[in-house]
């Protein structure tokens, strides 16, 4: 029972507000040895590993530290760039941490908003006229089950494939919204959410939720 | 008016509570404007700015599906009165063409403790109402013309909405739904 996090999307299209409840978090600590044994790609805005995967280093994780400090980008935090320092022979033995990389909010409003044209032409491509968009989408590690309001408004919840009764919640985060989010009358509409009651009562929602299935929301 | 953990039993309140309050409300904004035509269009507008965030509450806690014709509108919208005021108008005279109807109230509890002063005879006091049920059909993209045909605070019998379907804002129907 994992709900991994919580979106809404409005009307036109922007995401507006977005939780991160459980995502697990993968790190890896590894002492290397020169020559490093991993085929690294060296992006200006990452580090990540791109072929020869082990140790539970697997490949698209991304650098996050050398020795303890933290890469920024492709430079450590003393200005050195990773790729000269990799290949100095006189640095090693490295221990170098990677970790799986962390959505930024940039991404996450990039992908709300590519996930709205989805959901158009899904309803375009039903064979049945009057078709909705797209209600759930399945994957092998996670599904993400959508709920469009009749004004417009979707919410979107991320969890696991066995995830029962995300059906029940997303009507209750939608209650939620209602309550806390538009009676709020400093919040304008279609601005993304900033409400803190709107925040605690999701929590506690997500929480309760987690600890005794649907039958207790 | 947030609810409880028992859902069956929202917060209630004293109506009487409601109408000071918009009875305040409204002599705020009489004294703010003088000009009762202003005052007319101040309260429509707080009803409208009220309707569209209003109309996700009752979509929520009723789970209504998207009407198709100005009938089911018409129940929903009683429902809607009964939810958040407590009062069932009356639904009839229904225009031929089956796009106008009126709202019959036999108490308004916005009205309750009220007398209107002999010079504020164009004053629409209740125009709250009318902005509201035009918000909140807005948001499921139905454009509506709401004005009131009676009025008891006028000597009228009865206290009578009238709603007309103007036209479905098409292009604002959300995708899926189209």
């Amino acid at each position: 029972m994992v709900i991994h996090g919580v979106y809404i999307v409005s009307k036109s299209g922007g995401l507006i507000f977005n939780h991160d409840h459980s995502i697990p978090r993968i790190e890896t600590e590894k002492v290397f040895n020169y020559p490093i044994d991993l085929k690294l790609d060296y992006d200006p805005k990452k580090v990540s590993v791109a072929f020869g995967q082990k140790d539970g280093i697997t490949v698209g994780h991304v650098l996050n530290s050398i020795n303890g400090m933290p890469v920024n980008g492709s430079t450590l935090e003393d200005g050195r760039n990773v790729k000269e320092v990799f290949e100095n022979a006189n640095e090693f033995p490295l221990t170098l941490k990677f970790a799986r990389p962390k959505m930024t909010t940039n991404e996450k409003i990039f992908l709300a908003s590519m996930f709205y044209p989805l959901f158009a032409i899904a309803s375009q491509l039903s064979p049945e006229p009057k078709s909705s968009g797209i209600e759930i989408l399945e994957a092998d590690t996670f599904k993400l089950q959508c709920f469009q309001t009749l004004t417009g408004v979707k919410f979107m919840v991320v969890a696991e494939t066995t995830q029962a009764g995300v059906d029940v919640l997303l009507r209750r985060i939608y209650e939620l919204y209602a309550d806390y989010v538009l009676k709020n009358p400093f919040y304008s509409l279609e601005m993304p959410i900033r409400c803190e009651l709107f925040d605690t009562n999701l929590q506690a929602l997500l929480e309760q939720m987690e600890k005794g299935g649907v039958t207790t929301i | 008016m947030s609810r409880q953990t028992s859902r069956l039993d929202s917060k209630k309140v004293n109506s009487e509570l409601l109408t000071l309050t918009y009875g305040a409300l409204v002599t705020q904004i009489i004294r703010d404007f003088e000009n009762i035509d202003d005052v007319n269009k101040q309260l429509e507008r707080i009803g409208y700015n009220m309707g569209i965030r209003l109309i996700e509450d009752f979509l929520s806690r009723t789970a209504s599906t998207r009407c198709l014709d100005m009938r089911e509108t018409a129940d929903k919208i009683q429902q809607a009165f009964r939810m958040y005021l407590n009062v069932q108008p009356t639904i009839s005279n229904w225009a031929a063409s089956a796009d106008e109807f009126s709202l019959i109230f036999d108490t308004n509890p916005l009205t309750e403790f009220v007398e209107l002063p002999a010079d504020m005879s164009t004053l629409r006091f209740s125009g709250v109402l009318c902005g509201c049920i035009r918000g909140a059909l807005e948001m499921v993209q139905l454009e509506v013309h709401c004005w009131f045909a009676q009025d008891q605070l006028k000597g009228d019998g009865t206290t009578e909405i009238r709603v007309k379907f103007i036209r479905r804002l098409e292009d604002a129907i959300p995708a899926g739904e189209d």
